[in-house]
């Protein structure tokens, strides 16, 4: 196979030349919280397969997700999910063709960031309970 | 310079050879993603930080492991085919053909592992 040849294009204007705004800013958290998800999904696996496993696993990857790092991990893993979660409806909006004039997508926007903090409030205080 | 005109040029399924699959797979996935999180964030959050006995108990019945494992699947394969999209935009050539077969592989294996506990737990 001969090597995959980069053919050289011209690039569009890039990230430096745009002002960062609402709808470039809340699109660019969609695709960071989507991908950084994956390392709560590991955590939780890892936690159901040491639960299935033996009582020492299990208080190893318990010990694990409830120390100070886990609380840290999985209080932004939540802040994440509901951040994507809302960017995700908003993008399902976009695909029927609503919302794409700039005064709502700037709103959206703004629903999805606050959204997202109160969101992770309300299921951090009713977990505390719980 | 190929001497396409642009009608030949989108008819069929395009350049990728797969036409809008990946776009309506995202669509299809995430209206059920939005069904099935609300449910699995709640039951995860609820049996966090119990003990074993209790979280075998909340995983055992059927409602749960069948949501869990659902959940799993679903999620799981939305984010290799998003993962994809990333790769695609910031990487080219080989790194990124074995780029995307490792999260392709990382999201099967995480799938299986799941479902090897849930099963352990619930049968």
């Amino acid at each position: 196979m001969a090597e995959t040849k980069q053919v050289e294009r011209p690039l569009s204007p890039h990230l430096q030349v745009y002002r960062m705004r609402v709808p470039m800013l809340t699109s660019i958290l969609t695709r960071i919280t989507g991908n950084a998800l994956i390392v709560s999904t590991i955590l939780i696996v890892w936690w159901l397969l040491a639960a299935a496993t033996s009582e020492s696993y299990f208080n190893t990857a318990n010990a694990v997700l409830t120390s100070w790092f886990g609380d840290i991990v999985m209080t932004l893993s939540v802040l994440g999910l509901w951040y994507h979660y809302l960017a995700g409806l908003r993008h399902l909006l976009y695909d029927a063709g609503r919302g794409l004039d700039i005064e709502t997508a700037v709103k959206l926007g703004w629903a999805c960031l606050i959204g997202s903090v109160v969101l992770t409030v309300l299921t951090v205080i009713i977990f505390q309970i719980v | 310079m190929r001497y396409l005109t642009d009608r030949k040029r989108a008819e069929g399924k395009g350049a990728s050879g797969t036409g809008t699959e990946h776009h309506w797979f995202m669509q299809v996935s995430a209206v059920g993603l939005a069904f099935l999180i609300p449910t699995f964030l709640f039951i995860v959050g609820s049996a966090l930080g119990q003990g074993r006995e209790a979280v075998l108990e909340t995983f055992a019945n059927p409602f749960v492991a069948i949501l869990t494992g659902l959940t799993l699947y679903v999620s799981m394969v939305h984010f290799n085919k998003g993962a994809q999209m990333m790769i695609e935009d910031y990487w080219s050539g080989s790194l990124r053909k074995g780029l995307i077969m490792f999260v392709i592989g990382l999201s099967y294996t995480i799938i299986a592992t799941g479902l090897f506990a849930l099963a352990k737990i619930a049968l």
